[in-house]
């Protein structure tokens, strides 16, 4: 009964914590928007979803690719402490080329950095809503407004 | 927590892209020097950036540490330095000849404006930053 209450909550706490994962990488490409041979790198969020989330079976990486996916609770994680998987890190495609090799779109960098930031916010609304319908649930209706 | 370890990344950034802007300032000042303190002409100065990795647990994948960035070395440039005739300067040659700083001042704005750019972007990250933790520190209330 009590998994009922906290599922919503657990499935956003999940999100939240990718969310600020990717900002974390996106931050790494901005700050090495200037460094030689830097390839940028993306996080894929809906394959790290499904993963951490234990959801829709292995994980397929672009190229087809199935990655590990942890199908038993007793398996040992092969991935890092968040439960990202490597196969949804994936080196981001470069769009032009540049004379020392770096491959780091600022305006795209950008642009996702907006958007990580935003959705990170909704989710924390989420999360703050689900917490409001659960409190307000349990207030007795008999107490005085 | 990924989102502190942003304040790293993007801080190790902002003090590289400010030692690079340094960097740009000494060549500008120097652009029509003649002789350095070693009585050379001066050379111009350029700062090799370097990714600089660092994770939260030893262990972990490379793929998922933070890409810092830090200034690997200071190399000098060895192009020759601009001569100008000018047989009555103190400094000039037997030939007449006076050689002056090899700056070229056109390269040094266009990298004075890359690094404070690039130095806004990461001021940006970070500020961003901060109110998404701010953000989450109000959470439930």
């Amino acid at each position: 009964m009590i998994n009922r209450l906290t599922d919503a909550l657990e499935f956003q706490s999940q999100a939240l914590v990718l969310r600020s994962e990717r900002q974390r990488m996106l931050a790494s490409n901005i700050a090495n928007a200037d460094t030689p041979g830097y390839q940028a790198r993306e996080l894929r969020f809906a394959d790290a979803l499904r993963a951490v989330t234990h959801e829709g079976g292995p994980v397929h990486d672009a190229q087809g690719a199935v990655g590990p996916s942890q199908t038993n609770s007793r398996h040992l994680l092969v991935d890092d402490p968040n439960g990202v998987p490597a196969s949804a890190r994936v080196t981001a495609m470069q769009s032009q080329t540049s004379l020392d090799s770096n491959g780091v779109d600022m305006d795209r960098e950008r642009a996702s950095f907006v958007d990580n930031a935003t959705k990170y916010e909704a989710t924390l609304r989420f999360i703050n809503g689900t917490v409001r319908t659960t409190l307000d649930s349990m207030r007795s209706h008999n107490a005085a407004v | 927590m990924s989102l502190l370890e942003i304040f790293d990344i993007s801080g190790s950034a902002v003090s590289a892209q400010s030692q690079r802007l340094n960097v740009v300032a000494s060549n500008l000042a120097n652009v029509d020097t003649v002789a350095g303190p070693d009585g050379a002409a001066y050379k111009a100065r350029h700062v090799v950036f370097q990714t600089h990795l660092f994770g939260p647990q030893v262990g972990m994948p490379a793929e998922g540490s933070s890409a810092g960035v830090r200034v690997s070395t200071v190399t000098e440039d060895d192009r020759p330095g601009r001569r100008v005739h000018d047989p009555k300067h103190p400094q000039a040659d037997a030939d007449g000849y006076v050689t002056y700083s090899n700056v070229s001042s056109v390269e040094e704005m266009v990298n004075m404006i890359s690094a404070s750019r690039s130095y806004q972007n990461n001021v940006e990250v970070m500020n961003t930053a901060k109110s998404l933790l701010q953000k989450t520190l109000a959470m439930g209330q």
